[in-house]
């Protein structure tokens, strides 16, 4: 019998059955991959194993045989139970060790017995293998090294199943490479590893059997990955085949839509300048911290700039907010969608119409019914999934949120730059080709599109022309025919490291 | 059936149904309270709280705070009268007060929405600021009105209903319309809702939040106005303490005070709960030093029901 059993798991929402009927089990000493496509129903699962949300009479779940019944996360943590989001749960003024044992200090009389705190949590960092110094601050860490934090405080609750939320979507691959070899300590030692990824070469890499949702429904079980093929797996959670998941094509480029020229800001060490032609798509790739974004957002002014011109279609235009942007054509789609891009707490509507508002009022008195139409319509256009247009966005899967953001573009009049940083991060493989076809059919429009990203295969794949940067400046520049992924890594890498290092 | 009646409270409807019964059980038990006389009086005695209210909705809404209307009202009423008694003419009165109440208000939303200073201590500071000017000219003295014409302002009836219960009304329409219809009102509960991806999404924050205070120091200058005719003079210490009502009665009406969520019919409910409890303790004679225990408790009844409301709400 399996030691983790989900039987007959049922969640709904009001207007959305957010898991139908989803049956299987996970043996000890397991990592057990969790795929789908975003609203597949992966992270309410989660959320019902955390004992965060609880779900519909009927379904159950049981640990080593037993039924848990737990109403909170804390009767969850008792079980054995621990889940790591993708935001960490980490205090960043406090030191590594009082975050991992806040709740539980060792203190004499209410006095925090420091060297002792120090000491256990250092001897369990090193046994986990984790090599971070107790004393450190959080808020010093980078992200990978919060990432182990979170899992060392797993392991010093003597978790029984951890699950892991898209645990390398910020990490860089030394990073997670240091990950990999805890989680197959973990295993080693009898947990459950529940993964939860997009991406097919970890799962592929690091699980032993695998669970696909689709809309909320059990799509596959893979009590082994024996002779389980990646395009099977795409295929289980797409319900459908992709065969290029890319689908570029080529397209007639027009005049430079976009000049920039000498643009300087703080982060920018020297000044950059670049163009974009009409129906074309630039694209800018780079580790992070590059100054790819940087660079991006001084377009759009969305950071003080220093200097520098911008030209539209020939003609110099002002912009030193992102307002006079906007008026003269320039949109921007940030890479920190929770942060910068969508309005939490206000409907899909109130999100849609944020910028191009100004153009639905008569005499400064807004219309409705022009509201509600235009955000119909572009729930329509980009198949945003949504019981109603009145849905809060924070209740969307990331791939929505994007459409509704884009959307939010698309409904504005006269953009004839579209910046998107970061286009499907967080985003699933369908709703990725979906967000591709769209940059396509508005570059076709005669948008001019500049995408900014991380992912070497998708730029590659998307782009008509490819910028590289590495420490702030532009190193390469290459044309699709050129493109070439060593070269590309070579450009992108400072001088220090070799190509081979990252290349995974 | 225990779940309809938690479906119905926690609705977006629930205030409103906890007013209407509310309103149901007071008029049936307590003697005098549903008579002309006694509603026109009701309604007299939240049109201070009201009007202010309309306004601080929307800096609520924006994730600010004004903690100086109380001083503005004050101040503003001060200068209707002495200007009106200087120059001999009422409604220079009064355009010099709304002036003055409305460059109080550009002040806070300037400093802060230009040097990011937080709206709190902002506005305590000119809280005490304008509240000493309002001392200062009048050396601390009630200031008499000269010409009895502006006695009127409050004293005079319009279908029967006093002047001032018109002002609120026609500020309540005002105000829930530009909420709801208009670019200014939407872009208010946006910058509430997350300010740095409005700004991106082209919102001039700024400028917003300064309109915000602008508008909300002229709703004091018409409730410190009408609040002087009242009273028939200018009273350099009047409405002390107005901030806490105000925000009590925004919160009770469902105005988060994490931004992003306001509605017009709610924040009318929360300044008539708060008008009714008043006036029912008066009907009861229940001495004013228990009033505040009861307002007080209304208010954190107010708020733990706002908080099982969002959590209702966060798990859809």
């Amino acid at each position: 019998m399996p030691y983790l059993e989900f039987l007959h798991i049922s969640k709904s929402y009001p207007g959305v059955h957010a898991l139908r009927d989803v049956s299987f089990g996970v043996e000890k000493g397991a990592v057990h991959g969790l795929m789908g496509e975003n609203g597949a129903g992966k992270s309410t699962l989660i959320r019902l194993l955390s004992g965060d949300h609880r779900p519909d009479t009927g379904s159950e779940i049981r640990i080593d045989g037993e039924a848990q019944k737990y109403a909170s996360t804390r009767d969850a943590f008792a079980a054995g139970v621990i889940v790591i989001h993708q935001e960490l749960q980490l205090v960043p003024e406090l030191t590594v060790a009082e975050n991992l044992s806040l709740g539980r200090f060792p203190a004499n009389g209410g006095v925090i017995a420091a060297r002792r705190m120090f000491a256990e949590v250092g001897r369990k960092l090193k046994e986990a293998g984790i090599d971070i110094d107790p004393r450190r601050k959080v808020k010093s860490l980078s992200i990978g090294e919060r990432q182990m934090v979170e899992i060392a405080k797993a392991v010093m609750l003597e978790a029984r199943i951890i699950a892991l939320d898209e645990p390398t979507s910020s990490l860089s691959s030394r990073e997670s490479e240091i990950l990999f070899a805890l989680i197959g300590r973990l295993r080693a030692e009898g947990k459950i590893i529940l993964y939860i990824s997009h991406r097919l070469d970890e799962v592929f890499r690091l699980c032993d059997s695998l669970t696909v949702l689709r809309d909320g429904q059990l799509a596959a079980h893979h009590p082994t990955l024996e002779g389980v093929t990646r395009d099977q797996v795409v295929a289980e959670m797409v319900g459908r085949e992709i065969s290029n998941i890319w689908g570029w094509r080529p397209r007639t480029l027009g005049d430079v839509r976009l000049k920039v020229e000498n643009l300087s800001g703080d982060k920018l060490p020297e000044p950059a300048s670049f163009s974009v032609r009409t129906g074309e798509i630039l694209g800018f790739f780079g580790l992070i911290g590059a100054g790819r974004s940087e660079l991006t957002r001084l377009v759009y002014a969305a950071d003080k700039r220093l200097g520098g011109t911008l030209e539209i279609d020939g003609a110099p235009v002002q912009v030193t907010t992102p307002h006079d942007a906007i008026r003269a054509g320039i949109a921007l789609c940030s890479e920190d969608r929770k942060h910068d891009g969508i309005i939490q707490g206000r409907s899909i509507e109130e999100n849609i119409n944020i910028s191009s508002r100004r153009h639905h009022t008569r005499l400064g008195v807004l219309s409705p019914r022009r509201e509600v139409a235009v955000a119909e319509e572009f729930i329509a256009k980009l198949k945003v999934r949504t019981p109603s247009r009145k849905q809060d966005i924070i209740n969307l899967s990331g791939g929505n949120q994007q459409k509704v953001i884009l959307g939010r573009w698309l409904s504005e009049q006269g953009i004839k730059v579209l910046i998107v940083d970061e286009p499907t991060r967080g985003i699933d493989v369908g709703a990725k080709a979906e967000i591709y076809e769209l940059l396509y059919q508005l570059a076709e429009a005669g948008m001019a599109i500049v995408v900014v990203s991380s992912e070497l295969p998708e730029v590659m794949g998307i782009c008509d022309r490819l910028l590289v940067m590495c420490d702030g400046r532009i190193s390469a520049e290459l044309e699709r025919a050129q493109f070439n992924e060593h070269a590309i890594l070579a450009a992108a890498l400072p001088d220090t490291r070799t190509p081979d290092k990252i290349a995974s | 059936m225990a779940n309809v009646f938690k479906k119905v409270m926690l609705g977006d409807q629930g205030l409103v149904v906890i007013f209407v019964l509310a309103f149901a059980l007071v008029s049936l038990f307590v003697p005098n309270f549903l008579t002309e006389r006694n509603m026109l009086g009701l309604l007299q005695s939240v049109v201070t709280v009201g009007i202010v209210a309309c306004t601080m909705m929307f800096c609520l809404a924006a994730r600010d705070f004004d903690l100086s209307v109380g001083s503005t009202v004050a101040f503003a009423g001060m200068v209707a009268v002495m200007a009106s008694n200087a120059t001999g003419s009422i409604i220079l009165g009064l355009l010099t007060a709304l002036v003055c109440g409305g460059v109080v208000g550009f002040i806070n939303g300037f400093v802060i929405a230009k040097f990011r200073i937080n709206a709190l201590i902002t506005t305590l500071a000119t809280m005490q600021i304008v509240r000493g000017l309002a001392l200062i000219a009048s050396d601390g003295r009630a200031v008499g009105i000269n010409d009895p014409g502006f006695y009127q302002l409050a004293l005079s009836k319009l279908v029967g209903v006093p002047t001032p219960v018109w002002v609120l009304l026609v500020l309540f329409v005002i105000f829930g319309f530009v909420l709801n219809r208009t670019v200014f009102g939407k872009n208010t509960l946006a910058v509430g809702g997350n300010p740095e991806a409005s700004r991106l999404a082209g919102v001039n924050v700024d400028r917003t939040r300064i309109w915000i205070f602008t508008l909300q120091g002229i709703v004091c200058a018409i409730a410190g106005i009408l609040l002087a005719s009242r009273i028939t003079s200018g009273q350099p210490n009047a409405a002390i303490g107005l901030e806490l009502s105000v925000i009590s009665a925004c919160v009770l009406g469902g105005v988060s005070l994490a931004g992003g969520r306001a509605a017009m019919a709610g924040v009318i409910v929360g300044v008539m709960i708060m008008g009714i409890a008043e006036n029912v303790m008066n009907l009861l004679n229940i001495p004013a030093f228990y009033q505040y225990i009861v307002r007080g408790l209304i208010l954190l009844l107010a708020v733990l029901l706002d908080n099982l409301r969002s959590s209702a709400l966060g798990r859809r």
